[in-house]
């Protein structure tokens, strides 16, 4: 049995060598060789016994790919003499079947290798190919993470406070959100669960209006109409957050099919936890998107945690990257918590999006260090030295910081400035929000349709009315 | 997901009333931009009105009346005979050649043509990327209409069969009618959501749902119902040309209904009802395939000395309480004949939404016909029996006019 996982596990890690081996052809500066290669002699023992694995879930896989080069099928060819001269033809394509059966095992004996560029200590892995940044992007990408922490703590305090109801953090993840919006150009349409808000943030979403919508005030563009952290902003092609999960999986591929219509030169980039891949939209918009070749980015984060439901409640398969080629999707690793690795995934999945017009699926492997919300409190259900380990030494942002500190382009001083400005702002910003007036009970009604009908009119009066009559029975503040 | 042969059943030709319809072109303005300021009515008297419009309506304008020699003909063409499924592609394909941004998909909707054969030939026209055949997930599909919409694409989610679309109840509610509301205006969804429902010919209960009940209360979507060929195509082109979600209900058995409708373009409004019939008596709401059953009624009222008024409400979110309204205030008596279940259908809307607002007008309490609340079954001598026959329709006017 253990011979036969292996096998099998060498076909997934050599269908998707190759399946990176080609992403690196078509860009000189991205091979990365981080997992061993898989050698292949020719039929030993092992192979005889298991051929199935090695032959017929390879050439199912490909039968049909236009682009896939043939010589990876030659390579099989000659592994397996005995049995490829028999094929047979269903609906589908032709297959090659075999007088033995062997079931493809259900998880492999290792688990499909990460991407990874910077080590723990922030420096380069060494022989690692990455995507350059320069400076300026680098400083920018660092301070947003900086940002991004800072906003999530005072307004964290500030819902303890009681002056916002409800937080989400995005702790531990920063690199996820920014690294991979950096990586991105604005005319690329986000659609985001809801711990992604360093992706607007990046874009030039300001502190002011992020409070603006915590508190649901009259200068929030979502009109007071969400929860705090349920941002949108078409201005920043960053779609409102729904609270439903996965529904936007499927929205990012209709998005992506409308950027196909118009021939544009932009992806559509969805992102969700791992919680959201057991919901039936997430397989079905995978499903959609490599049928109708679609240049959309599927962007996993996964971060051990749907609320209380660990990983091995949610699914038993090798995580997510592993349901990409199920689906005839082009997959990848990544550490979730390596910003250059990242930038890097990232900006090669988008150009290989738009330019082959095809669905990639990137899973960020990383941990949720926060609680799932201001409404849980994780330490119920894992160890809080295992949050605390994940706090500080895995930190992304730390472990980003040394790398461009080891370049010369940050000092202590900067980041002395960088935090305490932030805090200043954000505290200011929560300031005024918090001042400012709620949306008005005009609002209440509009933009249910583009017009309000006849009777949304009616129910207004009556609420106006009412309202009237019993003046007392309503704050006196309410702007009307 | 069971699936469904894709032949329709026809009503039998008794029931086709086109030879009695006369049709008047009615005036195109959808958008509220595109708004003009007064148009012609020609009302069942054959009296020319000038109307100014209404704010914050669609104006346009489809009144179907009864065939009057005395009443001023404005056809002037002779317009062309059609089948309702026909009718439905041809307001589609127009749409589609207006718009580049109006788009199909759903299963099999591609080169098989559509399951009722309302897409066929469009493939072939505009291509598989503007008409789309999906894989079988309606969650999904209807998601990515919603995500196309959201992008500037003007998609048309076709269920293979109304209550399929119960599969996508998540997205059409939580997304579809709650994101134009929850971004604040930033993004519109101007979906357009249909497919074919009701009870059909022994077609069993899943494939008879009739969902408009479901639907109702979803904030955020508008839903018509088309009988006619004529009002098929006018309401799908206004509900492509509307910037709100519209989920468009049709009858699986009403597809191959026959009648001549005008060669200019229109377009009907997403809100109006149409006057089937006026009368003095009573008045009869109804709507899809139960206005057959009720003109088959009138007949026999007729007969019996019995002047109903018959109204189709067409508009099953919001109601048009204007016209039911003025017929209410005219006849004193209300019958609502549907297709939905007796527990918390149209009807049952339709009789709180009257009694509400017209109670001083009415003579008599409201008669609901619906449904039973039962599954349909698939014996045919079972299943005539869960829909609403003329007969019923009759004893109910009788029993209202004592």
């Amino acid at each position: 049995m253990a011979l036969c996982l292996r096998t099998s596990s060498r076909s997934i890690l050599y269908y998707l060598k190759s399946k990176i081996c080609l992403l690196s052809s078509s860009s000189s500066s991205l091979t990365h060789q981080h997992h061993q290669k898989p050698t292949f002699t020719a039929p030993t023992a092992q192979n005889l016994r298991d051929p199935y694995a090695n032959f017929s879930t390879k050439v199912n896989l490909l039968s049909t790919r236009r682009f896939q080069s043939t010589k990876v099928e030659e390579q099989w060819d000659s592994l397996n003499h005995a049995h490829h001269n028999q094929v047979l033809d269903f609906p589908g394509g032709k297959v090659a079947f075999t007088p033995e059966m062997r079931f493809i095992s259900e998880s492999p004996v290792e688990r499909v290798h990460c991407y990874r560029v910077l080590d723990d200590n922030g420096q380069l892995i060494t022989s690692s190919k990455f995507k350059q940044v320069s400076e300026e992007i680098a400083v920018k990408i660092y301070s947003d993470m900086v940002t991004l922490q800072t906003m999530d703590s005072v307004f964290y305090e500030a819902q303890r406070q009681g002056r916002i109801s409800f937080y989400a953090t995005t702790i531990g993840e920063e690199a996820i959100n920014i690294a991979s919006a950096a990586a991105l150009t604005t005319d690329d349409l986000v659609f985001p669960q809801y711990r992604e808000p360093g992706v607007l943030l990046w874009r030039g979403f300001s502190l002011q209006e992020f409070a603006n919508q915590c508190f649901g005030n009259k200068d929030d563009n979502g009109k007071g109409r969400q929860m705090p952290i349920h941002y949108g902003s078409n201005k920043h092609n960053y779609f409102t957050v729904a609270a439903t999960i996965a529904t936007q999986v499927p929205h990012a591929v209709g998005a992506a099919y409308s950027l196909k219509m118009d021939r544009k030169k932009a992806c559509a980039i969805t992102y969700f936890g791992d919680g959201g891949t057991s919901e039936g939209d997430f397989h079905a918009a995978l499903n959609f998107a490599a049928v109708m070749e679609v240049p959309v980015i599927f962007f996993c984060r996964n971060n051990g945690w749907a609320i209380s439901t660990p990983t091995s409640d949610q699914f038993r398969s090798d995580g997510i990257v592993v349901k990409g080629p199920a689906y005839g999707v082009r997959s990848i690793r990544v550490d979730g918590n390596d910003t250059l690795a990242i930038y890097t995934a990232v900006h090669a999945a988008r150009e290989i999006a738009i330019s082959e017009n095809r669905p990639i699926l990137i899973e960020a492997l990383t941990y949720r260090v926060g609680h799932h919300s201001t409404s849980d409190d994780s330490t119920k259900y894992r160890p809080v030295d295992e949050i605390e380990w994940w706090r500080s030494a895995r930190d992304p942002v730390a472990r980003f910081r040394k790398w461009i500190e080891s370049n010369g382009w940050w000092c202590s001083e900067d980041e002395l400035e960088l935090r305490t400005s932030v805090r200043k702002q954000m505290l200011h910003a929560i300031q005024v929000a918090e001042k400012a007036d709620k949306p008005p009970i005009a609002e209440l009604f509009t933009d249910v349709y583009n017009v309000p009908p006849s009777n949304l009119c009616e129910q207004e009066k009556f609420l106006r009315e009412t309202m009237k009559r019993h003046p007392r029975d309503h704050m006196p503040d309410v702007p009307v | 997901m069971a699936t469904i042969v894709g032949a329709a059943t026809a009503l039998s030709a008794s029931k086709s009333f086109d030879s009695r319809k006369l049709h008047l072109p009615s005036r195109r303005s959808l958008s509220v931009s595109e708004r003009k300021g007064s148009f012609l009515v020609v009302r069942s008297d054959g009296s020319v009105v000038h109307k100014a419009h209404r704010a914050q309506i669609l104006i346009t304008n489809a009144v179907a009346t009864k065939a009057d020699s005395s009443a001023a003909s404005t056809a002037s063409k002779p317009g062309h005979e059609l089948l309702l499924f026909e009718a439905l592609r041809e307001g589609l394909e127009e749409e589609m050649d207006r718009d580049p941004t109006v788009c199909v998909m759903g299963e099999d909707v591609g080169h098989y043509g559509g399951s009722y054969k309302v897409t066929k030939g469009l493939a072939t026209k505009y291509g598989d990327l503007r008409v789309l055949d999906t894989p079988i997930a309606e969650n999904s599909f209807t998601g990515m209409g919603i995500g196309a919409a959201m992008t500037g694409l003007r998609p048309i989610v076709e269920g293979m069969n109304m209550g399929f679309l119960l599969l996508a109840f998540n997205q059409i509610s939580n997304n579809c009618g709650m994101l134009h509301y929850t971004s604040g205006g930033q993004f519109k969804i101007p979906i357009v959501i249909r497919g074919p429902g009701g009870v059909g010919r022994q077609l069993g209960a899943e494939h008879s749902q009739r969902l408009e009940s479901y639907f109702q209360s979803i904030p955020g979507i508008q839903m018509v119902a088309c009988s006619t060929p004529y009002n098929a195509k006018g309401l799908m082109k206004a509900a492509i040309r509307s910037e709100n979600p519209v989920i468009l209900f049709e009858h699986v058995l009403l597809y191959n209904l026959k009648e001549r409708i005008p060669d200019e373009e229109y377009v009907c409004s997403l809100e109006e009802a149409e006057m089937v019939r006026p009368g003095e008596h009573v008045t009869i709401l109804t709507y899809s395939r139960m206005r057959y059953h009720v003109m088959q009624a009138a007949k026999t009222l007729v007969n019996k000395g019995y002047d109903p008024e018959v109204i189709d409400i067409r508009s099953l979110k919001p109601f048009d309480l204007h016209t039911i309204g003025n017929s209410v205030k005219k006849t004193h008596r209300v019958l609502i004949v549907e297709e939905c279940m007796r527990t918390g259908g149209i009807g049952a809307s339709l009789t709180a939404a009257i009694t509400e607002n017209f109670n001083d007008y009415l003579d008599a309490p409201i008669i609901c016909l619906s449904s039973q609340d039962v599954p349909t079954p698939y014996a045919g001598t079972l299943e005539e029996w869960t829909v609403v026959q003329p007969a019923q329709i009759v004893t109910a006017v009788e029993q209202l006019c004592q």
